[in-house]
């Protein structure tokens, strides 16, 4: 379908500037020189020295990070298990409530999840900090890295893997001698999944985190609630330039893999 | 003979879990890090006295047996106690929540104490049946909204050549990956009534007083559309990139308008596409928290908000958790329907 009607070119064109112009405002009103947000009093960058200057901020960005780190790599073991279980794992003892369970966090309201958590982690006496949000984000993330790598699993062709055992692999070597470097990009892009969504994520770690552990989300809700601030438009830009960078950049490199793996078939097509 | 093994693992690490705290070590990373090694050792003197065939059993129960049990401690055990807790009575206690279960009085005591209280609670009280309606309302409005707003940029991406299209895939997916709380945050400063949005009107003439946009439903309606937009962008485009161009041609050879081709045969290729994205915005719209929190006014009724409020502010537990299985109850019927629209999909695929 190559045939650009100007109404294509029209809905395009309002389309992207409806899902870029609020994030550019954000990001040019950051750089203002007055307190007051809306109106502009010259360029400045002091709302970024204030930011560094802000433990608050800091120490709840290093929480973020501490949380996202782990609880993004446990959700993708256990998710990576979970997805090779569900593809491969052939029939077991209540098969249909563990596809159930992995299936249901995905669609579960954050309200719901965070209260239900919440009530669980009082019940067991366990006192709540950085190790109940890891807990949390863990269980939902590790959903979403099932979701990725299964999807991956199910396309990849079988006959490689029983090729490896027949060769006399383990079942484990096999594993990771010829699953796992197939299915690495999905493993990578969920981690990458699980990593944002912990960073990203309010309403949960609002419910589990208690007093000696704020994350930046409930700091940045708890200072917008009041309103509009320069300092939050300064930290939203922050965050904002990282993730695009990060996001780039992550798709300049898998784009280079794929040219790269493009020419080595091709390279053994010829051989062969 | 597997599940044997991953039972007596369980008890000995909670054994272990249970044993180790009594040996005071001077820190608790000390503690873990000698529970971990004690476990080690323990998995490693299990493994090696297993032959080959006990092996390959213990690591696919293993396999099976740790994610399944992550999921059950961490996602179904959590959900019965809401339901347990959903039909409790509210207390002036620690937790503030009466029956609590006592292994004294055993199962029949406490089944006793528990009732439908809360939930008759729910249907006595305006607020909440009101706020379910009204939860239900903005979801389906802007579920529309975003459906309308989603479709032609979808479709456009759909007609761009070949070579333009990853970048804007990108372009869409990229906001998805920012955070959610900062891209509704964003439109505090739009839509306020000094924002960019009222001066911009202002400066054009459209209007010579500030629009109130900011606290109304209008603005919650705005957030939904603008967060969940990909949602819907995304698996419209998929279907119609599958479209084959020469059924269109076909259409119109035969007679039809350029538009009568458009609503007879593009539009109904593209039906996965659209349920599938209506659901997808649906259901996170129904329970949405941060949205109507930030950009909702106090006339702004929505579920999500009232069970927080009912939880954080009135630390009434026993209705929050009712008012957490009522919205529950409301989402199974899309996420059925939605789970049979994505395996006829798949069985189409195929």
């Amino acid at each position: 379908m190559n045939r650009l009607s100007w109404f294509n070119v029209v809905s395009l064109t309002l389309g992207f500037a409806f899902l870029y112009i609020p994030m550019v405002i954000l990001i040019i009103y950051s750089f203002n020189e007055s307190k007051l947000v809306t109106v502009w009093a010259g360029f400045s960058t002091k709302w970024y020295g204030e930011l560094l200057q802000n433990e608050a901020y800091l120490n709840a960005a290093w929480v973020t990070l501490k949380v996202a780190v782990f609880s993004s790599t446990i959700a993708t073991v256990l998710g990576t298990m979970g997805a090779y279980v569900m593809v491969r794992g052939g029939r077991f003892f209540g098969r249909t409530l563990f596809s159930g369970m992995i299936y249901a966090p995905l669609v579960m309201p954050e309200v719901i999840t965070g209260l239900s958590l919440l009530l669980l982690f009082i019940g067991i006496g366990l006192d709540r900090g950085v190790l109940t949000i890891v807990l949390a984000h863990t269980t939902f993330s590790m959903c979403y890295v099932s979701v990725v790598v299964s999807s991956r699993l199910v396309t990849f062709d079988r006959s490689l893997e029983e090729a490896a055992l027949d060769l006399g692999c383990s079942p484990a070597e096999a594993f990771r001698l010829v699953t796992l470097p197939i299915i690495a990009p999905a493993v990578i892009s969920g981690w990458l999944l699980a990593f944002t969504l912990s960073l990203d994520d309010l309403v949960i770690a609002s419910f589990t985190s208690g007093p000696s552990a704020t994350t930046l989300p409930i700091k940045i809700f708890s200072a917008v609630r009041l309103g509009v601030s320069p300092e939050i438009n300064a930290l939203s830009t922050l965050m904002i330039a990282i993730v695009t960078v990060g996001v780039i950049s992550a798709s300049l490199v898998s784009k280079r893999q794929a040219v790269r793996q493009q020419r080595e078939t091709r390279e053994a097509e010829r051989t062969a | 003979m597997g599940l044997l093994w991953l039972i007596l693992f369980l008890v000995g690490a909670s054994f272990f879990g249970f044993l180790l705290p009594v040996a005071t070590l001077s820190t608790p990373f000390l503690q873990y890090l000698l529970q971990a090694v004690i476990l080690g050792g323990l998995a490693y003197l299990l493994w090696r006295s297993l032959d080959d065939s006990r092996r390959s059993a213990v690591s696919r129960n293993l396999l099976i047996g740790t994610p399944y049990f992550w999921l059950m401690a961490l996602f179904l055990v959590p959900f019965a106690i809401v339901l347990k807790i959903s039909l409790s009575d509210v207390a002036l206690a620690r937790p503030p929540y009466l029956p609590h279960f006592d292994w004294a009085t055993g199962i029949g005591a406490f089944l006793a104490e528990l009732d439908f209280e809360n939930f008759v609670f729910l249907t006595e009280d305006d607020l909440y049946w009101k706020a379910y309606l009204s939860s239900l309302k903005i979801a389906v409005i802007s579920t529309v909204l975003t459906l309308l707003v989603g479709y032609p940029i979808a479709y456009g991406m759909a007609r761009t050549p070949a070579e333009w299209r990853p970048t804007l895939m990108m372009l869409v997916i990229l906001p998805f990956w920012t955070s959610f709380l900062i891209r509704v945050y964003a439109w505090m400063g739009i839509l306020s009534n000094e924002g960019f949005l009222n001066q911009f009107l202002m400066w054009t003439g459209i209007i010579s007083e500030p629009l109130t946009i900011l606290n109304t439903n209008t603005a919650v309606y705005i957030g939904i559309v603008y967060t969940y937009l990909p949602f819907m962008i995304l698996p419209i485009y998929a279907a119609l990139e599958r479209l084959d161009e020469s059924l269109i041609e076909a259409a119109e050879d035969l007679g039809c308008s350029r538009l009568l081709a458009f609503w007879l045969v593009t539009i109904p290729m593209s039906k996965n596409g659209i349920i599938a994205g209506s659901f997808l915005v649906f259901i996170p719209a129904l329970g949405e928290f941060v949205i109507p929190s930030l950009l909702g006014g106090s006339g702004t009724l929505m579920i999500g908000k009232v069970l927080w409020e009912e939880f954080f502010s009135n630390r009434d537990w026993p209705v929050a958790s009712a008012v957490a299985i009522v919205l529950l109850l409301l989402l199974v019927v899309p996420i059925v329907l939605f789970q049979r629209n994505q395996q006829k999909q798949q069985e189409a695929d195929q």
